[in-house]
């Protein structure tokens, strides 16, 4: 699993820019689900059959991440950037960046006079171009970039630039390869867009119609020094969302997810975020509306370069998604 | 020109009907069908029977403006901005105030009265008022009913040899692009949306996309165009006479890659000048329009143009003609089968 | 039942946005009697039907819509010594809150105070700023052992706030927004048995209004109606407050208008009103987020809508303060309205 966690957050697939990860994925799953698509949007569906008595559930993780886009190339070859999702400006400098095409580059800022004047228009992306011109043929306005791959673990702590939701792909693609047997009709959304407003899974829920909607991605914790007072730790299993700022989850779905953790001894805790949002927001509200709620994995410094996740929490959730493949409701 | 009718006509968010007459009166002959919708859009079909997958083309027929909220007892009245304003522009301009079209004047204290620590501030919306010449509250009620939308009250002249000044651009100059779009014949049903209530929250559009369900949809907008003095060329949106602009990414939507891909190709293969918007900011129809149902392919591509969201705002009317030049061919190169 | 002991049933039972069954429970036994249909959707919207006296396949079918939920708080952590940490469910005021007695509703309802730091150790600084909502707590008074049999992170926290009579027919009490709207729903409802109408009218309590009008989204979907009207609070009027933004008390319903809302129904609504004698003012609203009209107009390809308010003061407080006249001026409006609309009517609102 340390494999695929290392690769996955490698992989490019910006907001809107999901190609390669799209790609990435299908390799991974395909020779373990009935079917597998893409949508208008981009997103990856997988599905496994279920049995007759089975009803349809959509699991969604997204595959987009947070990145940077070029909106101005200077005369010294300078790049200027705006963000794509929520890229907070104070964790820029001096990280290391890197586009599409394997172009490297870094993330200078003006010079100063209080540091509290930081903020994204003081900053601009090195490539290492002499000149305007040559920056021109190696970016374009509107490219995209990433912070540069960064994995190391320890033991059961992994830190990675793109846990946000590659993990929750990772609980997905782990959890396609060990479910058998499901009863359930099980769709496995790889959403796209989800960093700028929750957008694919919206349009495949559309289409899926599912009985139930359980988006699966990170949340922050309460367990660091000055923290926000929030009681998620890692390394003390699942989240169970009980709200966030785009869902509430809905009752007959927290109590199933209970129910399964209590039935199969998996760790669990539950989650009460005072912001953010996952694709639950955009399922539960679809057509007529979708009973739905979030598997959330414990993950400190979110939408940072360097987000830390604990190895035991990823493997409950894929135990309770795995889980949720034969659970009757 | 039909640029200038369309730029004086009052059409507040969902008060569009001057515009919607202006425009079904210069359409009805050119397409198959056309009708309104319950919101109000006004939706047309060309070329219906023809194979191929449907093209959607919209463009939205409001303008921000003003409501009166309020009638004082000495007869001013008190509105509130519809759709997002710059507020310090207001002061001191002349209105139009209801379907009646009143003459009316945004009026605050003078200069002279006002205390120093007033005057390094905008005025904020209590202070600001509408003077129709009325003098007591019954009086105003004449001619007043509160609700009544308020437009500015701004002609359209052309200034220098390329730029043209006036007020709604934002979106009417996507409105007269279609219509003059609808001259010529495609090899595919070609929807197009005149969508109401754009500017307070994208509300129009995506119902009509709903019924019409097309394959894709190209949204034609005005963005705001900030090549002028206090800015920093990297904070340049847009900047005139550089061609019209692609949006690759804004709050609302990403646009598709492959429409934007496109239209690159249609310029390049025809000498159009074209400039990618630089900043993320700002929505439009295209945000609801691509979430309809289980997705539709789209984008955007716009006219910029210099102080939007204000009383007055300014065009370059060579980028107008480029952006007619280049859709058009685009449709044209769709014919063979692009999409 | 009575409008006035309906709405005291429904403000002192507590249900905030995502857990709102005890409202609908509530709402079914008491529309019943005047409903042909009562159900329940997905996400726990109520919807109480009323058929045409002529039904048919293509018969009208009109929405109207006011919202149970309310805005609350929930336990968000329980620290070392039992003090409960809470987060907000909606556009709560932490200023209202301090000394306020509270319901956390774990196995078992707990009574609890809202606390904070005492005035007499605060220094100038913080003397000078009203508290933010995570400087608060909640006492209990019981062990964090006993609590935590009790109580787990996610329960509802609601307001204790007893349901009262003040002069002139105007009542105060937690929950009005918009419970008095149902109320105005249900007097609508009672209404229209004396009256003939040609239309189905779909009278829906909704979900999850105060995190985002959620609910309004999905049951106007499943209903599919050719008007929907949504039934809310807006400002009455007050010290200190901008004119042009509130309307009067005990003057009668506002009707909306603005982009929210269909100018026909607008007109029909205000020209019935003034024919019959209903007392009503006009609420102009340039930019209409944050009633269920915003989600009902815009649902599927679109639908006619309009917005009918209930002045009150107070709001997004445990003392919101309505007048009972009002609400019954507002039902009687909306059906003396259904009475009115045939398909000549509905067949307009696409005509521009």
């Amino acid at each position: 699993m340390k494999k695929l966690i290392k690769e996955i957050t490698s992989v490019f697939g910006p907001s809107g820019d999901e190609e390669k990860i799209r790609k990435y994925i299908k390799k991974q799953i395909n020779n373990y689900v009935d079917n597998v698509y893409e949508d208008n949007l981009g997103n990856l569906i997988a599905v496994k059959k279920g049995k007759s008595n089975g009803k349809k559930i959509m699991f969604a993780a997204h595959m987009d991440q947070i990145a940077l886009m070029i909106t101005h190339i200077d005369e010294d070859g300078f790049l200027r950037f705006t963000n794509v999702g929520g890229v907070g400006h104070n964790f820029l400098p001096g990280t290391p960046i890197v586009f599409a095409d394997g172009t490297i580059g870094t993330i200078g800022v003006e010079k100063l006079e209080n540091i509290n004047d930081l903020e994204m228009s003081k900053l601009y992306i090195d490539i290492g171009a002499n000149n305007q011109q040559e920056a021109e043929k190696i970016v374009g306005i509107g490219d995209t970039a990433i912070y540069a791959p960064n994995f190391s673990e320890n033991n059961n702590r992994v830190i990675s630039n793109y846990h946000d939701d590659r993990i929750g792909c990772v609980v997905l693609i782990e959890a396609i390869k060990n479910i058998q047997d499901n009863n359930n009709e099980l769709y496995f959304v790889f959403s796209t867009q989800e960093e700028v407003g929750l957008r694919g899974a919206k349009t495949a829920a559309y289409q899926i119609e599912p009985d139930i909607g359980i988006a699966v991605d990170v949340t922050a914790t309460g367990d660091t020094p000055e923290s926000h007072i929030m009681d998620v730790s890692l390394g003390e299993g699942a989240a169970i969302k009980i709200k966030d700022n785009s869902t509430i989850t809905h009752p007959l779905v927290k109590d199933l997810l209970i129910k399964e953790c209590k039935n199969n001894s998996i760790n669990y805790q539950f989650e009460v975020l005072e912001f953010g949002g996952t694709d639950a927001g955009a399922i539960h509200l679809t057509k007529g509306g979708i009973p739905s709620g979030t598997i959330s994995i414990p993950t400190r410094y979110v939408h940072t370069p360097t987000e830390m996740v604990d190895l035991s929490d990823v493997k409950a959730s894929i135990e309770l998604v795995t889980a949720l493949s034969k659970s009757i409701f | 020109m039909l640029l200038k009718r369309l730029s004086e006509a009052s059409g507040v968010s969902s008060n569009e009907s001057e515009v919607r007459d202006i425009i079904k009166d210069n359409i009805e002959d050119k397409v198959d069908e056309l009708w309104t919708d319950v919101m109000g859009n006004l939706i047309a079909v060309k070329g219906k029977k023809k194979k191929g997958k449907k093209v959607l083309l919209s463009a939205h027929m409001d303008e921000v403006g003003l409501m009166i909220t309020g009638i004082e007892s000495n007869g001013l009245l008190n509105f509130r901005p519809v759709g997002n304003i710059d507020k310090r522009s207001l002061v001191s301009k002349p209105v139009i105030v209801g379907n009646d079209k009143i003459n009316g004047v945004i009026g605050s204290k003078a200069i002279h009265l006002q205390k120093s620590s007033e005057r390094n501030n905008p005025i904020p919306w209590s202070n600001l008022y509408i003077d129709i010449g009325t003098s007591s509250k019954k009086e105003a009620k004449k001619y007043i009913e509160l609700g009544d939308f308020v437009s500015f009250k701004t002609k359209f002249k052309q200034l220098g040899i390329n730029h043209a000044k006036g007020k709604a651009f934002d979106d009417r100059v996507g409105c007269s692009v279609i219509i003059d779009l609808l001259k010529y014949e495609y090899d595919f049903p070609l929807y197009v949306v005149f969508s109401v209530q754009e500017e307070v929250g994208l509300r129009g559009a995506g119902r009509a996309a709903f019924d019409i369900e097309p394959s894709m949809a190209l949204i034609i907008e005005s963005t705001s165009a900030s090549d002028v003095p206090e800015s920093e060329d990297y904070e340049f949106s847009s900047s005139l006479d550089k061609g019209p602009a692609l949006t690759i990414m804004d709050k609302s939507l990403i646009s598709n890659k492959k429409i934007i891909q496109g239209i690159i190709n249609t310029s390049k293969q025809n000498d159009i000048p074209y400039q990618i918007k630089k900043s993320n900011t700002g929505g439009t129809d295209a945000g609801e329009i691509s979430l309809t149902k289980e997705g539709i392919p789209s984008a955007v591509i716009s006219l910029p143009s210099r102080y939007i969201h204000s009383p007055v705002s300014l065009i370059s009317l060579k980028d107008y003609d480029y952006l007619k030049k280049l859709i058009k061919l685009y449709l044209q190169d769709l014919n063979k089968g692009e999409f | 039942m009575e409008n006035k002991k309906f709405l005291k049933t429904l403000s002192e039972t507590n249900g905030i946005s995502g857990y709102e069954k005890n409202l609908a429970d509530i709402i079914e036994e008491v529309f019943e009697p005047y409903s042909d249909k009562i159900t329940k959707d997905s996400l726990g919207n109520l919807t109480a039907t009323k058929w045409a006296d002529n039904k048919q396949d293509d018969t009208i079918d009109l929405m109207l819509a006011a919202h149970m939920d309310e805005i609350g708080l929930m336990v968000k952590s329980i620290d070392d010594k039992g003090f409960i940490r809470f987060t907000n469910i909606g556009g709560v005021d932490p200023r209202t809150l301090l000394a306020q007695e509270v319901i956390i509703h774990g196995k078992e309802d707990i009574i609890g105070i809202i606390g904070t730091k005492s005035p007499y150790l605060l220094n100038n600084k913080e003397s000078s700023k009203s508290p933010k909502l995570n400087k608060l707590y909640i006492d209990t008074s019981l062990k964090k052992e006993k609590i935590e049999e009790i109580i787990t992170i996610g329960d509802m926290i609601t307001l204790k706030r007893e349901f009262m009579n003040l002069k002139n027919e105007y009542v105060s009490g937690k929950a009005l927004d918009d419970r008095a709207g149902v109320v105005m729903l249900y007097e609508c409802f009672k209404e229209l048995s004396y009256l003939k109408s040609k239309v189905n009218v779909h009278a829906v309590a909704t979900v999850q209004e105060e995190v985002g009008v959620r609910g309004a989204n999905t049951s106007t979907y499943n209903i599919d109606p050719d008007i929907g009207i949504a039934v809310d609070v807006c400002h009455g009027d007050m010290p200190g407050v901008e004119n042009d933004l509130v309307v009067e008390m005990n003057k009668g319903p506002a009707i909306a208008f603005g982009p929210h809302v269909h100018q026909n129904i607008f007109k029909k609504m205000k020209s019935i009103a003034e024919d019959i004698g209903i007392p009503y003012q006009v609420e102009p609203w340039p930019h209409p987020a944050g009633t269920d009209t915003w989600a009902i107009q815009i649902t599927k390809s679109g639908v006619a809508s309009a917005l009918v308010s209930i002045p009150l003061r107070y709001m997004h407080t445990s003392v919101e303060t309505i007048s009972m006249k009002d609400v019954r001026s507002g039902g009687k409006l909306l059906a003396q309205f259904i009475a009115r609309i045939d398909s000549d009517f509905v067949e307009g609102l696409r005509c521009y």
